[in-house]
């Protein structure tokens, strides 16, 4: 077992508290081999992220990988940072490259074709709806929030409005876009999330789906997505499973 | 934010992602840091294909570094190209842009970047 990661100086009144999903995350992440640009989106304390960056050359062969994070809280942005800083120091033999968190909404910011690796760690928890992108105020870091602020960070980081799938699958319908010829997804969901459509709808997009930007999609094939990890039977009402996507 | 970072980064604007002017952006009144950081030759070497070349060119000259070739050096060049090697050690590991703007050529958009962080949160006119 590699160790996890160190969270103790994450804010959790306001940022994400790793928690099964996270973990169920590490330990399907522990076998591909894949390397190069790896992305994770929504990582909330880092803990996914720097274990990946942390421990590169055991997971994908390679200390030459590089690595970022996207999210819109300014303060999941500034824990990752630390929490993957921390992480490289304590296994420098190990580590890959961690570049710098971006603040942002999935990968919007990301040129066509660049990333290799996505891990999604989504709002996934059904709601009525999608609670509001965070507004100027609340992009910035600063000392101080309010009990409504913090409380508004942390829906985000769960209320996945209608089936816990709206924020899931506007990432799911950039993917052609962003992943590059070799590229492969790592999305976690719930069980109300509905996998099996979820996989059934990926699998529907096919060829020609791709936007058509940048080294994109390739000739004629279409996309694949199987459940590569489960939380097991026994687990709660969530019972998570990671669904791999890749063409 | 590290130089290395802007070269993966485009226009979060939708339109924008069709447009060649939308990438690479391009930082305005940048505040530039500098990470001493222990050079690794195979890493950059590694990182050649990832990178857009055309883009960092641009980057390189625009942040005031010196003027890269016009083609990316082929692995073997690179590895033997001390100079050059060491150039782009400082350029993509080491500079980090800490304050500033970055600039759209496609819509014009300005995504700021405070305390090392660019933020691409669009208003809600652009969504
Ligand atoms: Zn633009």
């Amino acid at each position: 077992m590699l160790p996890t990661p160190d969270t103790s100086h994450v804010p959790y009144n306001r940022v994400y508290e790793p928690a099964e999903d996270s973990f169920l995350l590490l330990d399907t992440l522990s076998s591909p081999s894949e390397t190069a640009f790896l992305s994770s989106l929504g990582p909330g304390s880092g803990v996914v992220i720097a274990f990946l960056t942390a421990h590169a050359s055991t997971i994908f062969g390679t200390p030459h990988v590089l690595t970022t994070a996207i999210d819109v809280s300014p303060f999941a942005c500034a824990a990752t940072d630390l929490t993957v800083r921390k992480a490289i120091t304590e296994n420098t033999s190990t580590s890959g490259h961690w570049t710098s968190p971006i603040q942002g909404d999935l990968v919007t910011p990301l040129r066509g074709g660049s990333v290799d690796v996505l891990v999604f760690n989504p709002p996934y928890v059904p709601t009525p709806e999608l609670p509001s992108p965070p507004a100027a105020p609340l992009q910035e870091l600063r000392e101080k929030t309010t009990f409504e602020e913090d409380s508004h960070l942390l829906e985000l980081t769960y209320a996945g409005g209608k089936d816990g799938m709206e924020t899931t699958d506007r990432l799911i319908e950039a993917l052609p876009r962003v992943l590059s010829a070799r590229g492969v997804a790592y999305i976690l969901l719930c069980a109300q999330n509905k996998p099996e459509e979820v996989k059934g709808r990926i699998r529907a997009m096919g060829a020609g789906t791709s936007a058509g930007e940048g080294e994109g999609m390739g000739e004629g094939e279409g996309w694949k997505a199987e459940t590569v990890g489960t939380s097991g039977k026994q687990a709660g009402w969530e019972k998570l499973q990671i669904v791999r996507v890749w063409r | 934010m590290k130089v290395m970072t802007l070269n993966f980064l485009t226009c979060a604007v939708k339109n924008c992602k069709s447009s060649n002017d939308s990438f690479p952006l391009h930082p305005k009144e940048a505040e530039l840091a500098k990470d001493d950081i222990e050079i690794n030759p195979q890493l950059l070497i590694n990182v050649l294909p990832r990178i857009d070349w055309a883009a960092l060119r641009t980057t390189s000259t625009e942040l005031g570094f010196p003027t890269l070739p016009e083609q990316p050096p082929s692995p073997e060049d690179l590895q033997s190209d001390e100079a050059l090697l060491k150039e782009l050690h400082e350029l993509l590991m080491e500079t980090q842009m800490m304050e500033g703007k970055l600039v759209c050529g496609h819509c014009g958009h300005e995504y700021a970047v405070k305390n090392g962080v660019a933020n691409f949160l669009l208003p809600s006119h652009l969504v």
